[in-house]
């Protein structure tokens, strides 16, 4: 695990409060709240239907939610109510400040263009408008993520799948957002790939002072990128605290019973 | 020296004596007259009554005739002329369980109230070509056909008694007109119907068959066919009743198709509808079977086949638009054609420079 | 005057629909480049033949006006004369060759080489009036977009183009931003017309009749092809001059002239290339 960064002089930078989704009758994930500093990476651990993944699309402003409040403190320091700003503005914010990674990469890449295009995108959609500064970016950034520049001109549909998932890394990060959000970023990846992926991503993360929320089924994951975690269960926070904390000293049955079933093996 | 196109005028107004001659062809033999048309090629006058949306079969058949028997070019005649006419008023619902049956079929039970009534048909005959009608055969005796049948309550309505059947699926009050307004997706089931009821009968048959072959499929049963003679009815502002205008030939379908149900709801029958003028159950079939494919966003059912997919349906059902449309290819596109020839020469010379570059 | 067909209100359309579709036109020029739903009516010639622009010359047109009607830029194409006699026939209003005549101009893929006076009023036939239908068919799509002016995926299109081509390879029908804010399609004009819609002196009003949409660039307004600073817009030349009246700044023609190579090339905007020969 990362250092842990000095929180106290910061104000946080999202403040989540009783937040539950619902999908007609069903419920997601019920009054969850937390609040995540600059640097800091939030795992959010449970096994499938646990509603972590409700969770993450509400943070991520793709679902509305049922009750509760999101606000992110925008770059001008202001605390903003998530679902008070118009489409416009939240729109804006996913594309800029906002990263989100997908645990399929085709739901986050344009598998039809380039990879340059897609590490381009972004800066194109927020006013980019010289084609040797997007390509110079692109390239830059495909160095970052470890993937051979003399790709820039290929299709991800060509990629490996670590590829694909590491071209999705550098497109969310180009235009140098404070907030990611990733959704099971190892998931169906072979163990030597996912190491490789993990190390890359928790580099980027320390390197750039990302905050991130990461969603994740696998403790080992959870356990190498996240300073604190909240587990879930039913739709509830059964537990959070310091990583290495509720996973050496777990007090809730359900989180005994994760740890015992996963770290023993 | 070269001296630009002219003449186009002389060539339009030539090209159209020629097919004016054409249409005629040999005056020897005897011009059609549109009451042979409308009463030898019913089914075509109903099929261009149906898509060019005017109940007339004097006209239908005009506008056959002038379009030399290409259908699609018919239909557009009769849109073309519908355009101009004024709208006096609209019609109350007309009522399909009243009036005369000429044919009904219900294939979800062996009987029902009012009976099965196979009326004329080409089901059953063997499509053999008949040489003797080439040859003028006479016609059969006159056919007893059975008194005409009392009441005939509709099939899908007595399911509905036992709630066996969803209830007809709300709409808007008073339904839009799409050759009014644009139509605004996402659409209401009543502009749905209308787009449906207008489009190309190849399309609806091609969709509503494809969602038999497992692209959106929905398990239909003809709940029942029924091709009536009904009244058509309005109701003038100053007398505030309804007075019968006149009567029109109209073939329906209800598909009975795959239950749905929830929490809240009882398991129950949903429905598709077809309906359109003059005898033509093929479509009427077929757009029921696409209705229901399209009612998917409300029911709840994933989007994944063509058939689902409303923009898609009815963005490319009406024969008319696609024909010009498809068919404008044909107007000169040389200006721009001179672009892309530009174009592609600088890029074969660029592509030619670099290779001889590396050689 | 001619006499004009029996039994059909002048120019075709009844005057409910004319003020419709006028009441549309208003708000195009209002919001300049913002596509306007209307009630498109179903007219006498094919969908994709120019039925949105002959509804809008059809709304605007007075007894008084002079109307020129041209397709690829010349006025004797058979669609050009079948929709020149659509309007002798229905409105008896006395048409023109001459640009500099008419105070309506109907135009399928060309503007006038003829500068353009105040006054005089450009009508463009429009095929697909969506400029991102390529790269999202869904309407309901397209309309977020344009009301959150997210167009970067146009500009994805572009950097494809120079990555694979070295050169952004669309010719015509390019797309502009107008009044530096929507995302229009110019129809499909050679992007060589693309300058002539800058802070033009006249009004040009753009018919989708299929598509069922209208919209319009007011006068004097700006008109911007997108491209990147390092490769900016730019127009298609020739390496030779009409062979009719020796024109090197016009929009040419290619000319094929027999089966072993031999072309020429001559100007597309026939009234400009007569004027500068006789």
């Amino acid at each position: 695990m990362s250092a842990l960064p000095l929180l106290d002089e910061e104000p946080p930078l999202l403040v989540v409060e009783g937040l539950t989704v619902a999908y007609g009758a069903r419920v997601g994930c019920r009054d969850v709240g937390f609040e995540l500093w600059p640097g800091e990476v939030l795992g959010i651990v449970g096994e499938s239907g646990s509603g972590k993944t409700s969770l993450l699309n509400a943070l991520s402003a793709k679902i509305e939610p049922a009750a509760g409040r999101i606000r992110y403190r925008l770059r001008d320091g202001t605390m903003a109510d998530l679902f008070d700003l118009s489409e416009a503005a939240r729109r804006q914010l996913l594309r800029t400040d906002w990263g989100v990674v997908h645990q399929n990469p085709r739901d986050g890449l344009r598998l039809t263009v380039s990879a340059g295009a897609n590490v381009g995108e972004r800066l194109m959609a927020i006013g980019a408008r010289h084609y040797g500064e997007i390509r110079g970016s692109a390239l830059d950034w495909l160095g970052k993520v470890e993937i051979d520049r003399d790709r820039i001109d290929d299709r991800p549909s060509s990629f490996s799948g670590g590829m694909q998932q590491r071209l999705q890394i550098a497109r969310n990060l180009v235009t140098n957002p404070r907030l990611v959000f990733m959704d099971e970023p190892t998931g169906g990846l072979d163990v030597s790939v996912q190491a490789r992926l993990l190390d890359l991503i928790r580099g980027l993360v320390a390197d750039l002072g990302l905050s991130a929320i990461i969603v994740t089924h696998d403790l080992a994951v959870a356990r190498l990128l996240a300073h604190r975690l909240m587990v879930m269960r039913g739709g509830e926070v059964v537990e959070s605290g310091l990583t290495d904390q509720v996973l050496d000293d777990p007090q809730h049955p359900y989180t005994q019973l994760l740890v015992s079933s996963i770290l023993q093996v | 020296m070269y001296v630009a196109v002219k003449g186009g005028e002389k060539a339009i107004d030539a090209a159209h004596a020629l097919l004016a001659r054409e249409r005629r062809g040999d005056p020897a033999v005897p011009a059609l007259d549109l009451t042979q048309i409308a009463q030898q090629l019913g089914r075509a006058v109903d099929r261009v009554m149906t898509e060019g949306s005017i109940y007339d079969p004097e006209l239908a058949a005009l506008a056959i005739k002038q379009a030399m028997g290409d259908l699609v070019e018919a239909i557009f005649l009769l849109r073309a002329y519908r355009t101009t006419l004024p709208r006096l008023a609209a019609s109350q619902p007309v009522e399909t369980d009243r009036g005369l049956v000429r044919r009904r079929i219900s294939a979800v039970f062996k009987d029902v109230p009012g009976g099965q009534v196979l009326g004329s048909t080409f089901d059953y005959t063997h499509r053999l070509l008949d040489f003797a009608l080439a040859a003028g055969t006479p016609l059969p005796d006159p056919v007893a056909t059975s008194e005409p049948i009392g009441a005939a309550p509709r099939v899908a309505d007595m399911l509905g008694r036992d709630g066996l059947i969803e209830p007809p699926p709300p709409g808007d009050a008073v339904p839009g007109d799409l050759t009014r307004q644009p139509i605004d997706f996402p659409a209401d089931r009543a502009l749905r119907l209308q787009n449906l009821a207008r489009g190309d009968e190849g399309w609806l048959l091609a969709l509503g068959y494809s969602t038999q072959r497992g692209y959106a499929r929905n398990h239909p049963f003809a709940g029942e066919i029924r091709i009536v003679d009904v009244a058509v009815e309005i109701v003038p502002e100053e007398l505030g009743f309804p007075v019968e205008i006149g009567e029109i030939t109209v073939s329906e379908c209800d598909m009975v198709n795959q239950f749905g149900g929830s929490a809240t709801a009882a398991p129950a029958f949903t429905r598709g509808y077809g309906l359109v003028f003059g005898q033509s159950e093929r479509k009427a079939m077929a757009m029921a079977l696409v209705d229901r494919a399209l009612r998917a966003r409300e029911l709840g059912e994933p989007i994944a086949a063509p058939a689902q997919d409303e923009e898609f349906v009815l963005s490319h059902s009406d024969n008319v638009e696609a024909s010009g449309f498809v068919q404008h290819l044909k107007l000169p596109h040389h200006v721009d054609f001179q672009s892309e020839l530009d174009l592609l020469r600088r890029l074969r010379a660029e592509h030619d420079q670099r290779k001889t570059a590396a050689e | 005057m001619t006499q004009t067909l029996a039994g059909y209100n002048f120019a075709y359309l009844d005057e409910q629909t004319k003020r419709m579709i006028r009441r549309a036109i208003l708000k195009a020029v209002a919001i300049p480049g913002y596509q306007v739903p209307f009630g498109s009516r179903e007219m006498p010639l094919p969908y994709g033949w120019g039925t949105g622009g002959i509804q809008v010359t059809a709304s605007i047109i007075g007894r008084a006006d002079v109307l020129k009607v041209i397709d690829q830029g010349a006025d004797d194409t058979t669609n050009a004369i079948s929709i020149r006699r659509f309007f002798a026939r229905t409105a008896g209003v006395a048409t023109t060759e001459r640009t500099v005549e008419a105070t309506i101009i109907q135009t399928r893929h060309r503007i006038p080489e003829t500068p353009l006076r105040a006054g005089q009023i450009m009508v463009y036939q429009v095929p697909i009036p969506e400029p991102l239908r390529w790269l999202e068919p869904r309407e309901t799509e397209t309309r977020t977009m344009h009301a959150l002016s997210e167009y970067g995926a146009m500009h994805v299109r572009f950097y494809e183009d120079i990555a694979h081509h070295g050169r952004i390879t669309t010719t015509y029908d390019y797309p502009v931003i107008v009044n530096d804010r929507y995302l229009m399609r110019p129809s499909p004009i050679p992007k060589f017309d693309n300058q002539k819609l800058d802070m033009s002196p006249a009004l040009q009003l753009f018919g989708a009749g299929r598509e069922k949409r209208i919209y319009a660039v007011p006068p004097f307004t700006k008109v911007k092809s997108l491209d990147f600073h390092d490769h900016p817009f730019s127009v298609e030349s020739w390496d030779a001059a009409c062979s009719l009246c020796g024109s090197t700044t016009s929009y040419l023609d290619e000319v094929l002239t027999d089966d072993q190579g031999g072309r020429m090339f001559v100007c597309s905007d026939t009234d400009y290339c007569r004027s500068r020969t006789s």
